[in-house]
């Protein structure tokens, strides 16, 4: 199993000092919390695309190129990437020179985004949203696959003759996952390409996540890559320890009061019994995560917010080490001793994926 | 056996709202002359966590079960107090959190409450339209109780006795005609996830 963090990039005013990061400092904080990330052992590292503030993320392949210059094991990641708005031919260029660099510790997750002004600014209609999703995947997916691709479509100027540069590395392009939190087509075509399905389940209750994921196995099974239980899938989760569990519920009260997404609603007790958010002991983050797996199964990805609501970088380095020491060594032997040998450990890496395309190749020549 | 969800948003403890809404259910029991499990959603119950969902996205603890009552019953009488001549905003957040969908084709008898006879026009103005964009079934009559219909003479003609009555019978008859279809119609939520479209359909074209 992979375990790893996502972040949102959110510039959040601490509401403990009423201070507020640059966006430099923020951007740098984030290459910094990438590179903690291999030191304790973590392997992912994800980045979110934003084109509004309080973000700064919305140039992910540069940050993500940054910082696998500084690494060598962190496999890097997005969460998402807008396969709606972003053009699907830059995004075939973007990740396949990110891959090159970072030797193929590349893959990327699909999103729509939730901010529905990014639609018009980058030229497109959110009634759209879908059907959007839909084409400019397949053209994504072929534009790595094909080395001379004829296209036409409905919402991109036709493609004759066009190779996109550089090829993916050694011929693999980079395993992809769709994220969604509410759409079954999105779960149908994750399931369609055999491709991962990431669940950002952090902000809602297991019960809607269980449908959506149980969809996406089923549906795996039925286009024919291996059996529902072998489908990969990813999870999120979102933390805040302290030794003391009490300490961690005192010490992350006021940014949970006060976050953006939530602040002002429920209270941490209410929405830590509703959603997956943690706050306590190590060992209490260990007992809630290894329980995602009755509920969903096993599963190849757990990728934990830790850096948002405005926490001070040393705060999430603090967290980081936490995670490194204590939670993920445990986690990764008990989920290791529960997984089937038939189901994946983890998604696929670039390695893996040459393999599989050159027993392919073998296969149609024989 | 048919289920019949009541909603009422009125604040105060006796309401008249809820005093309406429990007339108006006991008229549409009678009228469908058979066995009725009638479920009472009182929103003041859930007014926290009504906003609650309104910045989560989601409806936690009893909201929840309440909410699936409603979206799983076969019919709907939905009472709110007039506020500043419209539905109350607790109303109003109510069916604002119910996902799109959840209340197409669904009978729905409308009733409101108010200290005069003036405010009665807002059932039909304010209200009906509303289910209108949810494409409910509603009842063409909808009850409107001004405080000093509590002290008219029952069998006056066109008095709320009248009213309440021929609301529950157009009610109850919404409900029969459907013979069964709500679960179908109710349902279309988890539907989406039981039968998804393929992904052939999805691509087609490209």
């Amino acid at each position: 199993m992979q375990f790893g963090i996502f972040s949102v990039g959110d510039v959040t005013t601490d509401p403990t000092t009423g201070r507020t990061p640059t966006e430099a400092e923020r951007i740098k904080a984030m290459v910094t919390i990438a590179t903690k990330a291999e030191e304790v052992g973590l392997d992912v590292f994800a980045t979110g695309e934003h084109h509004n503030p309080p973000f700064v993320p919305s140039s992910p392949t540069t940050m993500l190129g940054y910082i696998a210059a500084q690494t060598e094991r962190l496999i890097l990641s997005t969460s998402t990437t807008l396969i709606t708005t972003n053009d699907p031919v830059k995004i075939a260029e973007d990740f396949a020179m990110l891959q090159h660099l970072a030797d193929g510790r590349v893959d990327l997750m699909m999103g729509r985004g939730n901010t529905g002004p990014v639609y018009p600014w980058f030229g497109q209609d959110i009634r759209q949203g879908i059907p959007l999703a839909i084409e400019n995947y397949h053209l994504l997916h072929r534009l790595w696959r094909e080395d001379v691709v004829d296209w036409e479509g409905k919402f991109r100027t036709p493609l004759q003759g066009f190779t996109s540069t550089p090829r993916p590395l050694d011929g693999a392009p980079p395993f992809v996952w769709h994220g969604s939190i509410r759409s079954p087509e999105i779960a149908e075509q994750a399931a369609y390409y055999g491709d991962g399905f990431f669940a950002n389940n952090i902000f809602w209750p297991k019960e809607h996540f269980q449908r959506l994921i149980q969809l996406y196995r089923r549906r795996y099974e039925h286009y024919g890559h291996g059996s529902a239980d072998q489908a990969i899938v990813g999870l999120g989760g979102q933390v805040f320890m302290r030794k003391n569990s009490q300490d961690a519920v005192k010490e992350f009260r006021p940014y949970f009061d006060n976050a953006p997404v939530y602040g002002q609603g429920p209270s941490l007790e209410e929405f830590t019994r509703e959603t997956p958010l943690t706050v306590g002991s190590p060992q209490e983050v260990i007992e809630r995560t290894l329980q995602f797996r009755d509920y969903f199964g096993d599963y190849q990805r757990q990728l934990f917010l830790v850096d948002h609501a405005g926490l001070p970088l040393k705060t999430v380095l603090e967290q980081l080490d936490l995670l490194g020491e204590e939670v993920v060594p445990v986690l990764r032997k008990e989920f290791e001793a529960l997984r089937p040998s038939h189901v994946p450990a983890s998604a696929p890496s670039h390695l893996e994926l040459v393999a599989a395309n050159d027993a392919k190749k073998t296969e149609a020549n024989r | 056996m048919s289920t019949l969800a009541v909603v009422s948003a009125g604040l105060r403890e006796p309401s008249s709202t809820r005093l309406l809404a429990d007339r108006l259910a006991a008229a549409t029991v009678r009228s469908l002359g058979e066995e009725t499990e009638v479920v009472h959603v009182a929103l003041r119950d859930h007014a926290h966590d009504l906003t609650n969902n309104l910045l989560t996205g989601f409806p936690a603890g009893e909201l929840r079960g309440a909410v699936e009552r409603v979206v799983g019953a076969d019919g709907l009488i939905a009472v709110t107090p007039v506020f500043n001549a419209s539905y109350s905003g607790l109303f109003k957040t109510f069916f604002d959190v119910l996902e799109p969908g959840s209340l197409e084709g669904k009978p729905v008898l409308i009733g409101a409450t108010g200290g005069t006879a003036r405010h009665s026009l807002a059932l039909e103005f304010a209200v009906r339209p509303m289910f209108a964009y949810l494409r409910s079934l509603m009842a063409p009559t909808a009850v409107f109780a001004a405080t000093e219909d509590w002290g008219a003479a029952g069998e006056a003609a066109g008095g709320l006795v009248e009213r309440v009555e021929r609301a529950g019978a157009e009610l109850a008859g919404l409900i029969d005609g459907r013979g069964g279809a709500s679960d179908a119609v109710s349902d279309a939520g988890a539907d989406r996830y039981d039968n998804v479209i393929p992904f052939e359909q999805l691509l087609a074209g490209n």
